[in-house]
């Protein structure tokens, strides 16, 4: 049998998506979740180590080669990058969705101060962010969540891998009780979609 | 001082009252903790009176902000007791406030990432291996989509095909099994075939939920093309 690392190496070569270490169990039914830990764990270094284009990044609950940053001027020298930017507008309505979900429409209007239609129908478009269900208050309002396509596009591990939102110094002095950044606890994780 | 609000670039329009707030808050430099309300609320004023001049229509949200403030300001006037525990009316906005800055401030710091397709790119087969390729790039649906299919199919019936009145005796398990025999012997249906196939929308609707109601079994599965948006229904192995 060839080399564990060299395997799943080849796994990751082949994957669409980020690679979950379940996946890989079940293609490695006869070796346990921790070789298989390990021999990523292996390859990672081996990829940090020889300061190629490539890394191994551990993302969306899995784990990606993907090239490194500063190769991305070259690589769009010979592909046309399909994703077109966000606005500010709309990143600001997306970091509403990643950091306050699940929500409502209203809660984002709330915060925003304006109207969210178009850009949370462009978000979803863009499957950013995805239907969760409707709350049951009168008038049944649609609630929205991240995706597991968020999470790639941002290079996240998990929804809690978010960063913390950055203290805002320059308008005026802090105190203690505007600081805190809570997550909630009721954070519905995305649901893996590899079954 | 009206000089002074002329300066504003029209490429720096705001989008909503918060936007214009924050500029007011920054340009004044002053405390958003201890927040002047009356010189806040007079330079909101001026704005809105100068976006009136300009012939600019004002979204409502830009007065319900005004009234706010106003309504803040004439609270602050109003005599505190010593001991009373009400807290300051200029919370009433600086907290939402921060509440945005916190959100805006995150939002840049998500931008600032290492973005996919943007600094860092993997390998997209899907792409590259090029058409009438058996491994199609799929995507899986949620409910919500197979339900905006199912309210397109509706939509497009010609009327005189739902004109149905005979009750027929038509069960969801009966189309269950129905179904099941079609999907082993062909292995996929696609959706929006399927449905055409059918006459009346009742025996759509028994259809739909019979889907529903397999896919809910973790009997079949259900698959949208990212290209040509067919939705197919495919048969689970049975454990």
């Amino acid at each position: 049998m060839p080399e564990l690392k060299s395997i799943i190496e080849s796994f990751l070569f082949v994957s669409e998506e980020p690679l979950t270490l379940e996946k890989m169990k079940l293609a490695l039914p006869e070796t346990d979740v921790k070789a298989i830990k390990e021999a990523v764990q292996m390859l990672k270094d081996e990829y940090d180590h020889r300061k190629g284009s490539i890394c191994l990044v551990e993302v969306a609950g899995g784990y990606q080669l993907r090239t490194r940053p500063e190769y991305a001027d070259w690589i769009r020298k010979i592909i046309q990058p399909s994703a077109q930017r966000l606005s500010p507008a709309a990143l600001e309505t997306l970091a509403i969705i990643a950091y306050k979900q699940p929500v409502m429409r209203s809660d984002i209007e709330h915060i925003r101060g304006v109207d969210a239609g178009g850009i949370i129908r462009m978000l979803l478009d863009r499957k950013l962010i995805k239907i969760l269900g409707r709350k049951e208050i009168p008038g049944r309002p649609l609630i929205y969540a991240t995706t597991r396509h968020f999470l790639e596009i941002f290079g996240l591990r998990d929804i809690k891998d978010l960063p913390v939102p950055k203290d805002i110094s320059d308008l005026g002095k802090p105190t203690v009780e505007a600081h805190e950044m809570t997550f909630p606890n009721n954070i519905i994780p995305t649901p893996d979609e590899n079954t | 001082m009206f000089s002074d609000i002329y300066k504003v670039q029209l490429e720096n329009v705001f989008e909503g009252p918060m936007d214009l707030l924050i500029y007011l808050i920054r340009k004044n430099e002053v405390n958003i903790y201890d927040i002047p309300i009356s010189l806040i609320t007079n330079r909101y004023l001026e704005y809105i009176e100068w976006l009136k001049a300009m012939n600019v229509d004002i979204a409502g949200d830009f007065l319900v902000m005004a009234a706010t403030l106003i309504h803040i300001k004439s609270r602050m006037l109003l005599p505190v007791h010593e001991d009373s525990d009400e807290e300051d009316p200029r919370q009433e906005i600086a907290r939402p406030l921060l509440e945005y800055l916190r959100m805006k401030s995150a939002a840049l710091q998500l931008n600032e990432r290492e973005l996919l397709g943007e600094h860092t790119f993997i390998r997209s087969p899907a792409k590259t291996s090029g058409a009438g390729n058996l491994q199609d790039r799929e995507i899986r649906v949620d409910l919500f989509e197979l339900i905006q299919a199912f309210q397109r199919i509706i939509d497009n019936l010609s009327p005189d095909i739902a004109i149905d009145v005979i009750a027929e005796k038509l069960s969801i398990k009966d189309r269950m099994i129905e179904l099941i025999w079609l999907l082993k012997d062909r292995g996929s249906l696609i959706f929006q075939e399927l449905i055409l196939s059918l006459d009346g929308k009742i025996e759509i609707i028994i259809t739909f939920l019979a889907i529903l109601e397999m896919v809910k079994r973790n009997a079949a599965s259900i698959i949208q093309h990212t290209d040509t948006g067919n939705i197919t229904l495919y048969l689970n192995e049975s454990p």
